[in-house]
């Protein structure tokens, strides 16, 4: 199918796009770089909406907490910046690239948004949408409104912001976004406990957790999967090996280690390089990529994706699931359902899994591809499970996305056609009809 | 301010649907009597007052469920109340309307430390929550002022902060879970003991909807464990704009202090006074810095926070030593309202947000309202997150005074906005700044907002007359003339 790609450069354009899109009832794909284009149900349309081209920062000022930024500038400009005034996103966003076999750093701050990616430190930080405070965008009407502000605490109005956060783009055309920013850790230490089986490692990750030390990554890579870290500290220990983060001041971080690796009784202390790097590839998925591409050691995940320069949305076009043949599936569930969970799987499915957020987040890569029954039946109605990766014929016949009940989901198709009544921004990427 | 024009035909029908929510609610958990009515007629806000309709308390979700549905098919006018500590008028009742009373859903219904959540019903107090799981340890982070009164299902409806949501965020960022009840009796389950709810964040939604979307019948929030200490400084400056400039330094050397409260010469004076909390009084601004966490760093930041308002030109600081001298810093400041109230008859508190960065102006221009109107003003600021508290000293007795006071608290919020700031960093818009809203957002923002109100109560029954200043049908807001080929191909790049 031959794809044109409407490439505006002000939110007057893009609103007159949508605008047109609407008198010809031609839906758009709403894209930056496309390099997120993996998730989601696949796209079908003739018409892209490529927001690349609405690119720079619109105000970044450390003291105050706040920066805002055309949706379209790209992660390999903030991330930099922000670090250089010693300040990051706190919710860790992931760097999908890689996982869909293109290089990294190539998303976009809009994007980030969009598809609510956050890593690791999720769990003691926020998501995206906790760190969304503003937005202006295009609606499905053609009309550009805002929503939020440019202040870190504000409670004027429906919090329309936190619902752009994994909307997919198909609720609005973000073309400018006001984030949270908030200072970067000076230190990063993490604690190793060797050998451990699932259920004796979520006990201590929920232990760590459950102590004042204020932890902010916790995760456990079974063998097969520790065994793939580019990190010597992690692949070396020559089985699994259970990962607790401590970031913050030196000297709060010093006392915390010594402190929680006495209380948990840990194996080692991986040191700010290694921490670094491995949290980096907890975060990008990087032990289940296609062409493993693990952040260089000691450059950080983030400053190491600097480099790349992001290219135009049609590279991304009819891109699929990759050309590794797993699937991957995200889970998200209740932390001490996680061990149950994950051996329901493995006695279930040939598949590799690991745990980040304290046994609340399973990665699991699978060959099957009849695999949606048989996790999304173990969840029991607590968590969801999302195919984050997969064919485009799969994701087209599969629930990408954990099926809502049907009063959630008729108020789901209420929202989208509050923002978008005629199905013009990014159709059927969440759901089916929506 | 005016409210909706309450609907003849609906108070016609009273006795109607007082008997339709009887059998739904029995016995005592229907108020008619007028005397009863009276304890709703306001909430925090108590220059507006109205007796509702009715009032009833239900006790289960299924009743929340069935009181909705019969109201929605009897066209009535529903609007929720938790504790009624809304200071933004969230709760006011409407003449024509029922007033729904969630005060009977007061269970915790499960602590589950594994998780690292609690799961409780709306009308569980926000300090009800903290002390229930104290017992291990924990608390739940988010601390309006009103916590020991004011209930989680109110905070969900306005969002509330309190003084540590710098650092620990506000109620949106510690909820993991809801129920709850749409207008047409639908109930929704949303998120869980897991981590992000699936599908569109529509918890983000509803956290702060000031009752207009739903009525939330359980609560999941995420509880921290305590910080192992927590010390404060207290630090003096001889003008506003050094104390600003001291915050500013203080988060760009990367600290984020658990508590970062600011006060202005009035409301120093006025805490001073009142709780002798051993305040200077030769400073223009007074803050109060909290470390806490680990015991290493909090003894750390608290030496680079005195460092850095040194470096700033303070002329005072003290570090607390003690548990007791900490608690005394925060006395004054936690009386700051009350000690305001001792020395002036009335007071009107406000809450902006600015960039803190204009606070300086803001104070200046703010002085100058303040000789403009003829009332005085107290200022406390949570200074990390620019949320202003403006104190207006007024007295209702005297004929105009509040009206004076209402003015002066407009021009204080339009200022705010005029800065780069916001209406309302915590209270929420209610019926206080409805009006002002055209002020922060155009037509099409608001028009957008209510399209979102739309998806969830079409015919606008839930708490009608808060938050948007005008009404509009969803029939009309939902209309789209599309005319086939009328726009060219649009002019901008393409491939």
């Amino acid at each position: 199918m031959t794809v044109t790609t409407f490439k505006p450069e002000t939110a007057e354009q893009a609103a007159e796009a949508v605008r047109w899109a609407l008198s010809e009832g031609e839906p758009l794909d709403v894209a930056g770089t496309g390099s997120k284009r993996g998730l989601g149900r696949p796209m079908q349309t003739a018409y892209t909406l490529d927001l690349s081209g609405l690119n720079g920062v619109v105000a970044y000022e450390p003291e105050e907490l706040v920066l805002t930024a055309r949706a379209g500038t790209p992660m390999a400009v903030i991330l930099p910046m922000l670090a250089e005034k010693r300040q990051q996103l706190a919710f860790e966003p992931q760097d999908t690239g890689p996982l869909f076999g293109r290089p990294a750093g190539q998303g976009t701050l809009g994007g980030v948004l969009a598809c609510g990616l956050a890593g690791p430190r999720r769990l003691s930080a926020g998501s995206a949408r906790d760190h969304a405070l503003g937005m202006e965008g295009v609606n499905g009407r053609g009309e550009i409104y805002k929503a939020g502000g440019k202040v870190v605490k504000n409670v004027t109005g429906y919090d329309v912001p936190k619902l752009m956060a994994g909307s997919f783009g198909t609720l609005t055309a973000l073309t400018e976004v006001t984030v949270k920013v908030l200072p970067a850790p000076e230190d990063t230490r993490t604690l190793l406990l060797a050998g451990r089986d699932d259920a004796a490692a979520l006990d201590a990750l929920t232990r760590a957790m459950q102590s004042p030390h204020e932890v902010s990554g916790a995760a456990h890579l079974p063998a097969d999967v520790a065994a793939r870290s580019g990190v010597r500290g992690v692949a070396g220990v020559g089985g699994a090996a259970t990962l607790v983060r401590l970031e913050g001041f030196g000297p709060s971080v010093a006392a915390r280690v010594a402190a929680l690796k006495e209380e948990l009784g840990a194996d080692a202390v991986l040191d700010r390089e290694e921490s670094l790097a491995v949290w980096g590839e907890i975060r990008d998925v990087a032990f289940f990529c296609p062409h493993p591409n693990p952040p260089p050691l000691g450059g950080g995940g983030d400053l190491g994706n600097a480099a790349a320069a992001p290219s135009p949305a049609q590279a991304g076009e009819g891109w699929g699931g990759g050309n590794d043949a797993s699937l991957l599936w995200k889970l998200s569930v209740p932390p001490s359902d996680g061990a149950r969970i994950a051996a329901a799987i493995r006695d279930r499915l040939d598949a590799d899994l690991y745990f980040d957020w304290a046994g609340g987040l399973l990665w699991v890569a699978t060959p099957s591809a009849d695999s949606a029954p048989a996790i999304r039946g173990l969840l029991n109605g607590s968590g969801h499970a999302t195919l984050l990766r997969a064919p485009d014929d799969l994701r087209a016949s599969v629930d990408v996305f954990q099926p809502l009940p049907e009063s959630l989901m008729a108020l789901t198709r209420r929202v989208k056609d509050g923002f978008d009544p005629r199905g013009i921004l990014s159709p059927s990427r969440m759901y089916a009809g929506v | 301010m005016r409210m909706p024009e309450p609907d003849a035909g609906v108070i016609a029908r009273r006795r109607e649907i007082v008997s339709a929510l009887r059998a739904i609610v029995p016995g005592e958990g229907v108020i008619v009597d007028e005397s009863e009515l009276r304890a709703y007629e306001c909430d925090g806000l108590t220059a507006y007052r109205q007796l509702p309709m009715v009032v009833v308390l239900p006790s289960t979700t299924e009743q929340v469920s069935q009181v909705l549905r019969t109201c929605k098919e009897m066209g009535v006018k529903v609007v929720p109340r938790g504790a009624g500590t809304s200071l933004s008028g969230g709760a006011l009742p409407l003449a024509d309307g029922v007033l729904l009373g969630m005060g009977k859903f007061n269970r915790i219904l499960d602590l589950d430390f594994a998780n690292r959540c609690a799961v409780v019903q709306p009308g569980v107090t926000n300090l009800g929550i903290s002390n229930v799981v104290a017992h291990e340890g924990f608390y739940y982070a988010p601390d309006p002022s009103s916590q020991i009164a004011c209930t989680i299902g109110g905070n969900i409806a306005e969002n509330s902060g309190g003084v540590h949501c710098l650092k620990y965020g506000l109620t949106t960022n510690n909820v993991l879970g809801l129920e709850m009840v749409l207008m047409d009796g639908t109930i929704l389950r949303l998120g869980g003991r897991h981590l992000d709810a699936g599908g569109y964040d529509l918890m983000g939604i509803i956290t702060g909807s000031e009752g207009l979307l739903g009525v939330v019948t359980e609560v999941t929030v995420r509880i921290l464990k305590k910080p192992a200490t927590a010390r404060a400084v207290l630090i003096g400056f001889p003008t506003s704009e050094q104390g600003g400039d001291c915050v500013a330094a203080i988060i760009a050397a990367g600290i984020i202090p658990g508590g970062m409260e600011m006060m202005d010469r009035p409301a120093i004076h006025a805490a001073e006074d009142f709780v002798h909390a051993g305040y200077p009084l030769d400073v223009e601004a007074l803050l109060i810095v909290e470390l806490d966490g680990p015991p290493a760093e909090v003894d750390h930041l608290i030496g680079e926070v005195e460092r850095i308002a040194h470096s700033k030109g303070c002329c005072y600081s003290r570090v607390s030593n003690s548990e007791e001298e900490r608690l005394a810093f925060w006395a004054g400041r936690k009386a700051a309202f009350p000690a305001v109230g001792r020395i002036s008859p009335d007071y009107y508190c406000m809450d902006g947000t600015i960039p803190r960065k204009a606070l300086p102006l803001v104070l200046q221009r703010m002085n100058e309202m303040s000789e403009k109107h003829g009332l005085r003003v107290a200022n406390v600021f949570h200074a990390g997150d620019g949320n202003l508290h403006p104190l207006i000293l007024y007295d209702a007795n005297k004929p105009g005074e509040l009206e004076k006071a209402e003015e002066f608290g407009n021009d204080i919020l339009r200022l705010c906005v005029e800065v780069g700031g916001v209406l309302t960093g915590e209270h929420g818009v209610g019926v206080e700044k409805r009006d002002l809203m055209n002020d922060q957002f155009a037509p099409v923002d608001l028009e957008q907002q209510q399209r979102l109100k739309c998806a969830f109560d079409p015919e606008g029954l839930l708490n009608p007359g808060k938050v948007f200043p005008t009404l509009h049908r969803c029939a009309e807001l939902g209309r789209l003339h599309v005319h086939k080929g009328e726009l060219r191909f649009p002019d901008i790049p393409r491939f």
